[in-house]
């Protein structure tokens, strides 16, 4: 799964600390996220669609 | 409550889950070996033994409760490295366990199957799924 999580923290100049701070995992979780390496779970794609105030799928994208 | 307030909350519940682990672990750690060596070296009561069996085994169901609690307690990366990690120790216990188990039964090595050995090789093996789970997400 693509997401733009990494250029909507840049936009709001977030780091990945501060970014995890809000959403409530780890800085470790964030940048697995960032890189493609995790797909989050539902809730905390939802959450993050919250935080940057759109829709989920304008923050992650399935690839197939 | 601020996010950044209601996240330090989050990481000191998951230190405050960590530090009860471990207290519970050193606790049934301690009680093993007083149940282990107290009979061998410090009294020869069978009732003694006994209530230091169910002692140890007492603790060991709060250690479980507690790992239980610190597991809820994490992220769900964090979740997910601890479930593969926890995964390929009870694979590789049983695979293993059962081998070293046949070769006992079947007079194969010359010493008896120890439970001991078993719990070191899982242990150990937990251990590499934790660090190969944070490398790989890192």
């Amino acid at each position: 799964m693509k997401n733009r999580l990494k250029i909507l923290r840049a936009e709001q100049g977030l780091t990945q600390a501060q970014l995890a701070d809000l959403l409530d995992v780890s800085r470790q979780t964030i940048n697995a996220i960032e890189t493609g390496k995790f797909d989050p779970s539902l809730p905390l794609a939802f959450k993050a669609a919250r935080l940057f105030k759109l829709p989920i799928e304008s923050i992650f994208e399935d690839e197939q | 409550m601020s996010p950044l307030t209601r996240n330090q909350n989050w990481k000191n519940t998951n230190k405050h889950n960590t530090a009860r682990l471990a207290k519970w672990t050193l606790a049934w750690l301690i009680s093993m070996a007083i149940a282990n060596f107290g009979p061998l070296f410090i009294w020869q009561q069978d009732v003694l033994t006994i209530v230091t069996i169910c002692i140890n085994f007492i603790l060991g169901i709060g250690m479980i409760l507690a790992n239980r609690r610190q597991l809820l307690g994490l992220d769900e990366l964090q979740q997910k490295i601890q479930l593969n990690a926890m995964g390929l120790s009870l694979g590789v216990g049983l695979i293993v366990g059962l081998s070293y188990s046949n070769l006992d039964t079947t007079n194969l090595i010359t010493g008896h199957a120890e439970i001991s050995h078993l719990v070191i090789i899982m242990g150990l093996t937990y251990l590499v799924g934790i660090i190969l789970g944070h490398r790989k997400y890192q």
